[in-house]
């Protein structure tokens, strides 16, 4: 059905694939084809480095602990909430300079600022957001903390990560039949 | 050293979390999640008729393929270097402690995340059960803690807010109403 479907040959198809094959000898396998005009690389050694960064300071902060969610979920500690918080405040005040000044990126890509603030929530983001805390307080994890607990050496989190995997695989191919807006 | 080692309080571990959102979009404009991981990995490993798998992983999803493996090598290193139990309120091990849990000496514990807690059912139910719920519900909901809860806040979405809601709601639930049944079952 998707592939037949010319309408969603953006999302699909095609003229994306043969995007692909044209670029293809002038990158590295990073994938850099079809970027707008005027773009610079965007490399992947950055995100390595934030993942390192991010991954130590889940760590240290111990939000990758069970113990920690169980904590927040039983609002018997400020640490959860504070660090939620903070985050949102930081990252909120970082979002409106960007705003404000109109900030370009680094590579001079557009910047993917979401528009619709004031979308109406439909039933996907109550019942799915819903379905993931059901989830996060039963693990004790979210996506991150789910590789950040591999790599401190909670192996078995990769049954996790494979369950999240298959979690997300069942949406994608029940979603046409679920409620969303 | 000791400052690196020993835990960090919400007031320097927020902020920096917080900032990843900024950085992320002045580097290549991209949204901050972590979630869209899995939807990346099904895209590329499960080849399927499914349209929702359908789209260019490596262009949309390198980058936090990348950063995740990032975060299990800094899981690793900063795991080498812990040396405290997790630092809960005496409140939560008590409560934790009438649900049967007694060793709290890692970052979890380890009498349910182990390779042969899976083999128990409360084991399984957190482990699989947990982890589908995750995975299902974040791509339902479109995004994750970081996702909604952090990028999403801090422009300020309403969607985002819900979702966070539907988040909280759920972790109410697991914690308060599952948790028992799931863990009492076992004793």
């Amino acid at each position: 059905m998707a592939i037949s479907n010319p309408g969603d040959a953006g999302a699909t198809g095609g003229p994306r694939a043969r995007a692909d094959t044209v670029a293809a000898p002038r990158d590295s396998g990073t994938a850099e084809a079809r970027e707008p005009m005027g773009t610079l690389p965007e490399r992947l050694w950055p995100y390595a480095l934030l993942g390192i960064a991010l991954g130590i300071v889940f760590t240290r902060a111990e939000v990758v602990s069970w113990f920690r969610i169980q904590e927040m979920f039983r609002f018997q500690s400020f640490h959860m909430y504070g660090i939620i918080g903070s985050a949102i405040a930081v990252g909120a005040a970082g979002v409106a300079l960007i705003k404000r000044l109109e900030a370009r990126s680094l590579t001079r890509r557009p910047i993917e600022l979401p528009t619709e603030r004031f979308q109406p929530p439909g039933y996907q983001y109550w019942i799915g957001g819903t379905a993931f805390g059901l989830g996060w307080g039963l693990l004790g994890a979210c996506p991150g903390p789910i590789y950040v607990l591999f790599g401190n050496g909670v192996t078995v989190m990769a049954v996790a990560f494979l369950s999240a995997v298959a979690g997300v695989w069942t949406y994608g191919a029940i979603r046409h039949r679920l409620p969303h807006s | 050293m000791e400052l690196l080692t020993r835990p960090w309080p919400w007031y320097v571990a927020g902020p920096i979390i917080g900032l990843t959102v900024p950085l992320v979009y002045l580097y290549a404009g991209r949204k901050w999640g972590i979630s869209s991981t899995f939807r990346d990995v099904c895209a590329a490993t499960l080849p399927s008729g499914i349209e929702y798998f359908q789209y260019s992983w490596r262009r949309l999803g390198a980058w936090r393929l990348v950063m995740a493996l990032g975060l299990i090598v800094g899981g690793l290193v900063a795991g080498l270097t812990r040396t405290t139990d997790v630092a809960i309120s005496t409140s939560t091990r008590d409560d934790l402690a009438a649900l049967g849990i007694t060793d709290f000496s890692g970052l979890v514990p380890a009498e349910l995340f182990s390779w042969t807690s899976l083999g128990t059912l409360p084991g399984l139910i957190l482990i699989v059960g947990g982890g589908f719920l995750v995975g299902f519900g974040t791509r339902y909901a479109n995004g994750c803690t970081s996702g909604h809860a952090i990028s999403g806040l801090s422009s300020l979405r309403l969607v985002s807010l819900v979702a966070v809601l539907g988040f909280f709601a759920g972790g109410l639930i697991a914690t308060h109403v599952l948790l028992p049944l799931i863990l009492g079952g076992a004793g």
